[in-house]
């Protein structure tokens, strides 16, 4: 019950053509626990790990599988709240609850092998540890389901948040900084997706003409499509449609960047179900074939990134997954890049192109009509901005809309292929779904 | 409340060393002839570690962009809000650059293209780290 010994299923190569298993990779299911803005340390039928189990048996329900016919199980064993999570993203010191909530497993962290034995997954042959985040694992998904590693496989990401102030422990409550951090925490960089396009973001206003506050329509279009997302925290929270007034006007957090360009950590968990196309065709839903994925780990060159090098990145990331799909920038039909802090959407929009949209046009863009009903529906997901720190919204929505079943967020316009991602410039990963396999 | 002390390991102790001796010493590649910061095992371009020197650099710079950290994650640096996080590229090698808060500039005052000049603030007790002050 373990991944073959150094499988190599990256797609992270320029120019490796056509991918192999193209449109013979499908989504069969997927499932999402509710989305609690924390867990409540009293019901045990909402921690991460019960949450965890409703996701995987969503995902298999939707897809009229059995656990028997589960042989594939990957799961993000990492916490979100990362070296920085501290007191408030560990449930220890406290004392541990009966099995199977022991130890931290279950509470705030999910591994493969935690899941496969309460489940009773017992054909499972490929649950690799050290899994990345979701932006790889649907690649890493797509790929062992192409090479014959599994044929039937669950892909389960939890996002876990305790009581307390996130990532405001750990690391970050050192006096001293060690490792990477000792060339960037003394002058105030705690690390982070935030640090990472703030600076390229500042020098694309510049070099464009835009402001930060163009990002607003965007935002709050965010929002809107979060609402019309049921299960997201937003409209199953009933948090009020966020306006551009209230953006505007919203405290800044590394200034420019505001509260509302920055998404909400929640405790939830979202599955999916990675099938072969000829099985999937048998399942319940019409598949969502896979058409290419592709992931990436660019290094910069100093200390921070620029704006050259997150165009560059992002140039290179588009190509390789249009390469790979055998697909161009015209035929592209829901585009659900990742948003998790919204001044960075602009550079995966003007990569890939999507919509005519070229390198600064990105505001202006935002300006026009992005709503789900209209001509450009960017971001029908709603992303993290809409629906919480969960990853996955641009996942399940791609889904959604290639089978036509997005409710309020179904789009008018043609939707037969979906590019999704999360993903920072630098590193993570892209997937491109398709109606048909060809 | 000073800021966060860096912690040197096997690989940065002799940027340290000089930056208490109020030096500024980069990575050398003989090979590429790039100079490359933060320092790794190896040269990021050839992958050759055979090449890699120390060289001291003059600390002269620009400022490339700025940000103003409000709201921050670090426990020691919060009273210090709000304070500037510029990015500094270094005269000698564009391609390298530095964090900064800019002492001597007031919060949100940055100008954007302005030369710098390194200098170097003490966190600890016989620990500097090297700063970025406008050239007046």
């Amino acid at each position: 019950m373990t991944a073959p010994d150094r499988y190599q299923w990256r797609r992270d190569k320029d120019g490796l053509g056509v991918w192999e298993h193209r449109g013979k990779v499908a989504v069969a299911g997927f499932g999402h626990s509710p989305v609690d803005r924390r867990w409540d340390e009293v019901s045990m039928d909402k921690t991460l790990g019960a949450y965890s189990i409703l996701a995987c048996q969503k995902a298999m329900d939707e897809a009229g599988v059995t656990a028997d016919q589960v042989d594939g199980v990957i799961c993000c064993d990492s916490h979100i709240a990362g070296g920085s999570g501290g007191s408030a993203s560990q449930w220890a010191p406290r004392p541990y609850f009966a099995p199977p909530y022991d130890s931290e497993l279950g509470l705030t962290l999910i591994n493969a092998k935690w899941l496969v034995e309460q489940m009773g997954l017992r054909n499972v042959k490929f649950a690799p540890t050290g899994v990345p985040t979701i932006g790889e694992m649907v690649g890493m998904a797509a790929q062992a389901v192409g090479d014959g590693v599994c044929s039937t496989c669950l892909v389960i990401y939890p996002t876990g948040n305790l009581e307390g102030r996130y990532r405001r422990g750990g690391e970050n409550a050192d006096d001293y900084a060690r490792g990477a951090r000792q060339w960037t925490a003394p002058w105030g960089n705690h690390g982070g997706n935030d640090f990472i396009n703030m600076f390229p973001h500042e020098q694309y206003c510049r070099k464009y003409g835009g402001k930060h506050d163009d990002l607003a329509p965007f935002v709050v279009n965010q929002h809107r499509n979060g609402l019309l997302t049921p299960w997201g925290y937003n409209a199953s929270h009933n948090v009020p449609q966020l306006t551009i007034e209230e953006y505007l006007n919203s405290r800044y957090i590394l200034n420019p960047l505001r509260l509302w360009d920055c998404d909400r950590p929640v405790n939830a968990s979202t599955a999916y179900l990675f099938a072969t196309a000829e099985r999937a065709r048998d399942m319940r839903q019409p598949p969502v074939y896979v058409l290419n994925h592709s992931q990436h780990n660019f290094r910069k060159r100093s200390t921070q990134e620029d704006l050259d090098e997150i165009e560059d990145w992002t140039d290179r990331a588009a190509k390789r997954m249009y390469e790979g799909a055998g697909l161009g920038p015209n035929d592209v039909d829901i585009f659900n890049p990742y948003d998790g802090y919204a001044p960075m959407t602009q550079f995966f929009l003007e990569a890939f192109q999507w919509h005519g949209v070229k390198r600064g046009d990105a505001f202006a863009f935002y300006a026009g009509d992005i709503r789900v009903e209209g001509p450009h529906p960017l971001c029908s997901s709603g992303g993290n901005l809409g629906t919480g720190r969960l990853r996955t919204a641009m996942y399940t929505d791609s889904v959604e809309q290639l089978r036509g079943t997005a409710g309020a967020r179904q789009v008018k316009v043609r939707a037969e292929t979906a590019l999704a991602a999360f993903t920072t410039p630098s590193s993570g990963g892209w997937i491109m779904f398709g109606k048909n396999p060809s | 409340m000073p800021k966060l002390i860096p912690v040197a390991d096997a690989l940065s102790k002799p940027f340290w060393d000089a930056v208490n001796q109020k030096r500024l010493i980069l990575q050398h590649c003989a090979a590429c002839d790039r100079l490359q910061y933060p320092p790794q095992q190896a040269c990021q371009v050839c992958n050759s570690a055979n090449g890699l020197a120390w060289k001291e650099v003059e600390g002269r710079g620009h400022i490339a962009s700025y940000i103003v950290i409000e709201n921050g994650r670090l426990n020691r640096r919060m009273p210090d809000q709000p304070y500037n996080l510029a990015m500094v590229t270094l005269d000698a090698d564009p391609r390298v650059n530095f964090y900064s808060n800019l002492p001597g500039t007031p919060p949100y005052k940055v100008p954007v293209g302005a030369a710098v000049e390194v200098t170097f603030e003490e966190v600890a007790p016989d620990q500097l780290i090297h700063e970025w002050r406008v050239v007046a």
